[in-house]
């Protein structure tokens, strides 16, 4: 079961979704991921970005194709061992998916928690990640209690707080004003510069820009493009840090 | 602004699926202790298992000592009209049973004895009269059950002595009582069981009920890669303190049934039943009732949950 090339972290080939009877919303993608890079998704709206990353984040199983990660078919993965697999990835979904009778500081602890980090283990941690979103004095709201932007911050802070492999991100500077999502973006680089590799799902084009080096997946009608063939061939190497 | 680096833990994450100590200080599904009618239901269960409990213990016992006082006695019954004879006939008989290997003790029962336990059922002016032939008797008791043989035995030696003797077994006057006993016994342990029956099938549907109100949260924490096990452990926990709740208000208003009963019958004085006093042993089991209550719920949380997630991916 194990294999692929050691320098790729996920691999699709010919993946195909489709949701119950419905005509296919992805068709024939395939893509490697390589370590330490930086990927924008992007496409119009309902182009399958969500889709695609869902196959990413293990919340989906595609309709054919064959998808590896971390170097195990990721298809016929039993599902006892689907948390395992969840723990090396950080997600920022688009609709936030804050538990919503958790405060803030849990509901960023709770990656934390499910991992087993004892409690004197992750206050600091969570805290700093907090203060690091701009989010210290709203540590105790709930969300229901926090604006859409304050949401995603805390969104991402859970994505990010366990330093995962993976960080996948759906629109996660949908809801902030522009110097925010720079913050943000800033966030995911400097993980990326840790070694974690980074997928972001955007509609905004001026983010793409901000990047240096990220490599851009645009779907199109759940079709992806690669003219240039970088999404199938490794990238020259990114400097990685830590 | 600064390129500070992102503030993540130290390491990257443990990876081994350890056990979710954490997860109990978050409170993941919001617990509202006793509020819903679930512990309610439970402790009326367990108050009922209770009471079910006692009764078949009860009886138990009252069978055990009864059977007990009973199983080496015999009765030699001696229908005589000649009050002579039939004195002469009773004290031979006692003294040739009194001969044989184990006999504790063959005694005739002295006619005033024997009319005075007759009397309430006949009335005294029957008995004055002498129109009533009252039998003698003479109570034997064993050093061992009286088993079928030996009854033949008796009754054959008896015979020598006294033609016209009845000797019957002391249990076997009993039968229809210890066959009710029985009953009674059967009937207790089907409705402790009818009662554990109910007790899952309430945690069933309180615990899918709690899976389905908390299906967004079970979700996300599934992909944050929580596991089935950290999931039913956060339901069974819950389940298991509404269940610790209702079992304690039930076992003590259970108890208190059975203690109200027991000093009713106490009053009774009738001897059959003070032998269904219960011993330790039996308050034990019947303390026990509301911790296998607690174990059965959480048991069968853990299994609905479980069996529930399977089904998600
Ligand atoms: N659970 C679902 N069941 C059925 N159809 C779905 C489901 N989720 C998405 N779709 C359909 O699949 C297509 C792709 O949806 P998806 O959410 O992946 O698009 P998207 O690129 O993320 O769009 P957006 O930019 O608006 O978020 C859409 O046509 C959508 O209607
Ligand atoms: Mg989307």
């Amino acid at each position: 079961m194990n294999g692929g090339s050691p320098g790729e972290i996920v691999h699709f080939d010919n993946v195909g979704l489709r949701y119950g009877a419905d005509r296919e919303v992805l068709s024939d993608v395939s893509f490697t991921l390589f370590p330490g890079s930086f990927y924008f998704l992007t496409g119009a709206s309902g182009a399958g970005k969500t889709s695609l990353l869902k196959l990413l984040y293990l919340a989906q199983r595609p309709s054919r194709g064959m998808i590896r990660m971390f170097g195990t078919d990721a298809i016929t993965l039993p599902r006892d061992r689907l948390p395992g697999f969840r723990r090396r990835l950080g997600v920022v979904f688009q609709d936030f998916r804050l538990v919503q009778h958790l405060s803030a500081f849990d509901n960023v602890a709770l990656p934390l928690r499910v991992a087993g980090v004892p409690e004197r283990d992750l206050t600091k941690p969570v805290t700093d990640m907090l203060e690091w979103v701009g989010l210290t004095e709203r540590m105790h709201a709930r969300p229901a209690q926090l604006s859409g932007g304050e949401q995603q911050r805390v969104a991402i802070a859970r994505a990010v707080i366990g330093r995962p492999e993976l960080l996948v991100a759906d629109e996660p500077t949908g809801n902030v004003d522009p110097d925010m999502a720079i913050k943000l973006l800033r966030l995911f680089e400097a993980l990326n510069r840790l070694g974690t590799t980074v997928v972001v799902a955007t509609h905004d084009v001026h983010l793409l820009k901000k990047v240096p080096d990220s490599l851009i997946m645009r779907l199109d009608k759940g079709r992806l493009s690669d003219p240039t063939g970088a999404l199938r061939y490794p990238p020259r190497p990114r400097p990685v840090q830590g | 602004m600064a390129l500070k680096l992102p503030p993540v833990t130290g390491g990257s994450l443990v990876r081994g699926l350890r056990s979710l100590s954490g997860l109990d200080q978050a409170e993941l599904v919001p617990q509202t202790r006793l509020a819903g009618p679930m512990p309610w239901v439970i402790a009326i269960m367990v108050a009922l298992t209770v009471i079910a409990a006692a009764a078949g213990l009860a009886a138990s016992n009252v069978a055990r000592n009864a059977s007990d006082a009973l199983s080496g006695g015999v009765t030699v019954q001696i229908v005589e009209a000649d009050p002579i004879v039939r004195l002469r006939q009773a004290e031979a008989a006692a003294q040739r049973l009194n001969a044989l290997p184990g006999i504790d003790a063959a005694t005739v029962v002295s006619q005033e004895e024997v009319e005075r336990l007759i009397e309430p059922w006949l009335g005294g002016l029957a008995i004055d009269g002498q129109q009533i032939p009252v039998p003698a008797i003479v109570d034997v008791r064993l050093r061992k059950e009286v088993s079928g043989e030996r009854l033949g035995a008796l009754r054959r030696i008896v015979r020598e002595v006294a033609p016209g003797a009845r000797v019957d077994a002391q249990s076997t006057w009993l039968k229809p009582v210890f066959g009710a006993i029985d009953s009674l016994r059967l009937l207790a342990l089907a409705l402790v069981g009818l009662l554990a029956g109910a007790l899952a099938a309430v945690v069933l549907l309180a615990v899918r009920n709690a899976l389905g109100t908390n299906r967004d949260t079970i979700e996300i924490v599934h992909l944050l890669g929580g596991t089935d096990q950290q999931i039913a452990r956060v339901f069974q926990r819950s389940v298991g303190y509404d269940a610790a709740g209702g079992g304690a208000i039930g076992l003590t208003a259970g108890l208190v049934a059975v203690l109200a009963l027991g000093q009713q019958f106490a009053g009774l004085g009738a001897g059959l039943i003070s032998g269904g006093a219960l011993g330790w042993i039996d308050w034990l089991l019947i303390a026990l009732v509301p911790v296998a209550g607690v174990g059965l719920a959480m048991l069968t949380a853990r299994w609905t949950v479980l069996r529930a997630l399977r089904r998600m991916l």
